[in-house]
């Protein structure tokens, strides 16, 4: 067995320490040591984006990230989309638009959509497919999880204005 | 009991409608549990190590080093699989495919397992088993397999279907020919004949799950099974089969799937999992990286087709054949008799032929991929076609239109067909506005057609009725796209109450009666069948309860959304009860309530689809971009439209990444070059447009909904609608898919070239 190393984060807003070895990427020590199992492991080479989290606000690749990168780092997964028992207007046009299947996807992508929405509110069919592009979906052929995004957009922008 | 399963016209009031969907919440939220996302105490973890080899000889297999090493705890090969299949020739493929016999038959074929305290640990000791190879020479394109000088991967594989019986071991496992009339005669009539010929590569599934289990064997034999699959039931049968356990002592439990589209039929790492485990003793996890579910699992067919059509002037087609050539891998398949099946489907030819043969590889034992071998088919013969209409000055449209199937038609695999609808999508697209919107500079379009079958099988289904009124439908086929919800929609509109108050659950293999895999587009049409008859049973119970109530004969209750309704004479005074109500009183009036249905169900509907896709090439690059895309399929009866808009959606993206990049690329050495999402290049969401769909219903006569399979038709047209929409948008014919950039290029090129 490897050396661990004891690593202190802010995971969804707690502090939370896990010990892994340095090799040891960060998508496996949440999955397996912090019990984040919403990160989805597709590939573990960066080509899938099932993965897909924020790291300090920005969208990484949790599995090629290194577990020890995350050190006094912020962490947000899908877990902490919703707040208070309320889901994210994300998460519930994901439902409300059948934007997804077999839903292995599903958590990526609203971690790469919630990253697109918060750094660009008002986006463009295109600019959604690009910000999109590093996650694969091969079930729905993306259709209905573009859609899901530009209504999220829009609720988004009528809430802010109200 | 016996039950009519034929079509009845009525209104409904939940089926049709858009739900969303019980699993959504789970799956939003990270909640949901998929093949990796299980772990039981004391788990160990599970690796595979792999011949680099196409094709060697098994020397020797020394593990005493990594048998050493600290915290591994088993090794595997294939003596701890010992060979229980008796003459069982298909299940011993499954057993040497899932760990090799002596020989290597593949690049990535399992060779030993281990199982150990840690991923770390268990990646160390695969490093050092040592295998001794012996490199054998080998095969991996399917033309090449098949000439007399290729090596022979199986020498007990001698061709079927061929007179005289051969003396001599080949690669073609063997040989299917059908079809009706004299073609001969069919091609003495034609005026015009094309003939050309085609090419496929291999894809894979593409499913972003990689295969994962969790097994667990007790020293008295009972064991446990945690698994992503298409069908628990089956795995348990073949689990049980190859290690030796008893059916009912092992336990399967099917995870959430994370996409399996006919990938997940198969077993591959779980009878390995399961005897790592009871040489451990202790519970094995084993979850294959993306190179492994690239290089071991899945892939379909590679493909060689040649195509000759005849027709009068007029356009009426007066001859068809194919010969068509897929590979199965390692090991032998039906794959080609599929594409015989499908290749001349959509059409009324009355002269029609086509030879199939199946060939052995050294490449991944070959799986079934959505409609498995119909794309190939569909791209040899709807590109044809359209070759045909060209030389007849004619609209590709009108020439499919004029050949149409319909009702009555023989078909060219036997049957006869009773209501269909390709003419009817076929009518819908040449409507359809897409057809008459503009195309830009380098732009083109294409249509082609597609059909697949789907089965019926073995179902098992309970439907239980709490006190308080809701109800827990227990099913046994795995949720692959959204069937739990269109499940519950059936259960709440037989028994006429809300769609909220039933939720459907997957039950494991120890609760529930065989089910047949999650395949051949049946889900929800066989458990659908299989929840209407629960449920009506369910009723007659209901309505038992009511008559006890109000002490009046049975024959007077009838029920009535939702509720028992006194009909006879003189009962005009008995207030209706409703399911809660009767529900409520169960437990006074003769217990439970439920209804079971077990059920083989056939009279499966076919599925026939018409596609438009608009292209755009770049005369640069040779890169295709779709630029709209239109799907139009028969549905017979849409339970959810939403489910079923993503089913096409889903199909066509797979379709179009298999026309434009989707490939296997083997090296010299026969070792697979693109075992990653990098370089095995899937569409990603800036590759497509919107999907565009229209859902048509013809109901198919053998359900009582009028439903039909909608899963996987939608993968057959792609392929010829964006090689008809290139040849339009450039004059050059692709006949190599996928029509990646260079190809296109070297076409172009080409045809620049005089
Ligand atoms: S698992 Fe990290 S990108 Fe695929
Ligand atoms: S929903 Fe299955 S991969 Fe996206």
């Amino acid at each position: 067995m490897s050396k661990s190393t004891l690593v202190s984060t802010t995971v969804n807003g707690d502090a939370v320490e896990f010990a892994c070895p340095t090799d040891e990427s960060l998508m496996t020590a949440l999955r397996d040591r912090v019990g984040l199992t919403g990160v989805k492991e597709g590939c573990g080479t960066g080509d899938c984006g099932a993965c897909s989290i924020s790291l300090d606000g920005r969208l990484v690749c949790s599995c090629i990230v290194l577990g020890v990168e995350a050190e006094g780092r912020s962490i947000e997964t899908v877990e902490g989309l919703s707040q208070n028992g309320v889901l994210h207007p994300l998460q519930q046009n994901f439902i409300d638009h059948a934007a997804l299947q077999c839903g292995i996807c599903t958590p990526g992508f609203l971690i790469a959509a919630k990253a697109l929405l918060d750094r660009n509110p008002n986006p463009d069919e295109s600019e959604i497919r690009y910000a999109l592009a590093g996650n694969l979906c091969r079930c729905t052929g993306y259709d209905k999880i573009v859609r899901a995004v530009q209504a999220t957009a829009k609720d988004m922008r009528k809430k802010g204005r109200s | 009991m016996a039950h009519n399963n034929s079509y009845v016209d009525k209104k409904f009031n939940v089926v049709g409608t858009r739900f969303n969907r019980p699993d959504g919440i789970d799956k939003v939220t990270g909640k949901a549990r998929y093949g990796a996302d299980a772990s039981a105490p004391g788990q160990l973890v599970g690796k595979v190590l792999r011949s680099p080899h196409a094709h060697a000889q098994i020397l020797k297999i020394n593990t005493s080093k990594a048998e050493k090493l600290q915290g591994v705890k088993s090794i595997i090969t294939f003596e701890d699989l010992p060979d229980l299949t008796g003459a069982d020739q298909g299940m011993a493929d499954i057993l040497e495919n899932c760990m090799a016999r002596g020989r290597a038959l593949y690049d990535g074929h399992a060779v030993a397992a281990v199982a150990a305290i840690d991923e770390q640990t268990a990646a160390k000791a695969l490093k050092l088993i040592e295998v001794k190879y012996k490199k054998l020479p080998h095969v991996t394109d399917v033309d090449e397999a098949m000439l007399p000088t290729a090596p022979i991967i199986h020498e007990r594989i001698f061709t079927r279907g061929v007179e005289p019986k051969p003396t001599k071991p080949s690669n073609i496992s063997s040989r299917t020919e059908m079809g009706n009339g004299d073609v001969d005669a069919g091609f003495a009539a034609a005026d015009v004949i094309i003939e050309h010929s085609f090419k496929t590569e291999q894809t894979h599934q593409g499913y972003i799950e990689p295969h994962a289990c969790l097994a667990s064997v007790n020293p008295d034999g009972t064991a446990e099974l945690w698994v992503t699959t298409q069908g628990h039931f089956v795995f348990r049968n073949v689990c049980a089969g190859l290690l030796g356990l008893d059916i009912a002592k092992l336990k399967v439990t099917s995870s959430e799937i994370g996409g399996g589209f006919g990938g997940k039929t198969h077993v591959w790492v779980e009878p390995v999992a399961l005897a790592l485990s009871r040489k451990a003793n202790r519970p094995v996890k084993m979850v294959m990286s993306r190179d492994e579910v690239f290089r071991a699992t899945g892939p379909t067919s590679s493909t060689s087709i040649d195509v000759k059509l005849g027709a009068k002037k007029n356009g009426e087609i007066t001859a068809a054949v194919a010969e068509l050539r897929y590979q199965g891998g390692a090991f032998p398949g039906n794959w080609a008799m599929l594409g015989c099946m499908t290749a001349f489907a959509c059409y009324d030819i009355k002269n029609n032929k086509s030879i199939g043969w199946d060939v052995l590889v050294n490449r991944p034992k070959v799986a079934a991929y959505r409609a498995p071998s119909a794309p190939m088919a569909a791209f040899a013969v709807e590109s044809a076609m359209d070759m045909l209409a060209k030389e007849l000055r004619m609209k590709a449209i009108d020439l499919r239109l004029k050949n149409v199937a319909r009702e009555g038609t023989l078909a060219p695999y036997g049957p006869t067909y009773g209501p269909i609808g390709i003419e009817a999508t076929l009518k819908a697209v040449k409507a359809h506005p897409h057809m008459r919107a503009k195309l830009k500079p380098n732009q083109g379009r294409g249509v082609a057609c597609g059909f697949w079958f789907n089965i019926g099988g073995q179902t098992s289904t309970d439907l239980n009725i709490g006190v308080d009124g809701t109800v827990n439908l227990a099913v046994g086929t795995v949720d692959v796209g959204g069937s739990r919800s269109s499940l519950a929609m059936i259960a709440a509109e037989e028994l006429g109450i809300d769609y909220e108050n039933v939720k459907a659950n997957i039950a494991d293999t120890t609760s529930l009666g065989h089910n047949d895999m999650t395949e051949g587009s049946r889900g929800t049409f066989s458990s659908g069948m299989a929840t209407i008859y629960a449920a009506r049973e369910a009723i007659e119970v209901l309505k038992q309860r009511a008559a006890k109530t109000w002490g009046i004969p049975l024959e007077d209750v009838s029920w009535e959304e939702g509720h028992a309704v006194a009909t006879g004479k003189g009962h005009g005074n008995l207030p209706k009860l409703s399911l809660r109500e009767i529900a409520a009183k169960s437990g006074r009036t003769g217990g439970p309530i439920a209804g079971h249905n077990e059920v083989t169900a056939d009279g499966a509907g076919m599925g026939f689809a018409s596609h438009i896709c608009d292209v755009e090439v770049d005369p640069e690059t040779g890169r295709s971009t779709i630029v709209r895309y239109t799907v139009v399929q028969d549905a017979g009866k849409a339970i959810n439209p939403d489910y079923v808009e993503g089913q096409f959606q889903g199909g066509a993206t797979q379709g179009i990444g298999w026309a434009l990049n989707e490939e296997y690329i083997y090296g010299e050495d026969g070792r697979l070059q693109n075992p990653g999402f990098l370089d095995y290049r899937i569409p990603v969401c800036s590759d497509l447009p919107f999907i565009d769909t229209q859902i048509l219903e013809i109901p198919n006569p053998n359900h009582p909904y009028g439903v039909r399979g909608v899963g996987e038709t939608s993968i057959v047209p792609p392929l010829a609608a964006v090689g008809n929409a290139i040849a339009n948008a450039t004059g050059v014919r692709m006949g190599h898919a996928p029509m990646s950039p260079p190809r296109v290029l070297a076409a172009l090129d080409a045809l620049d070239a005089g």
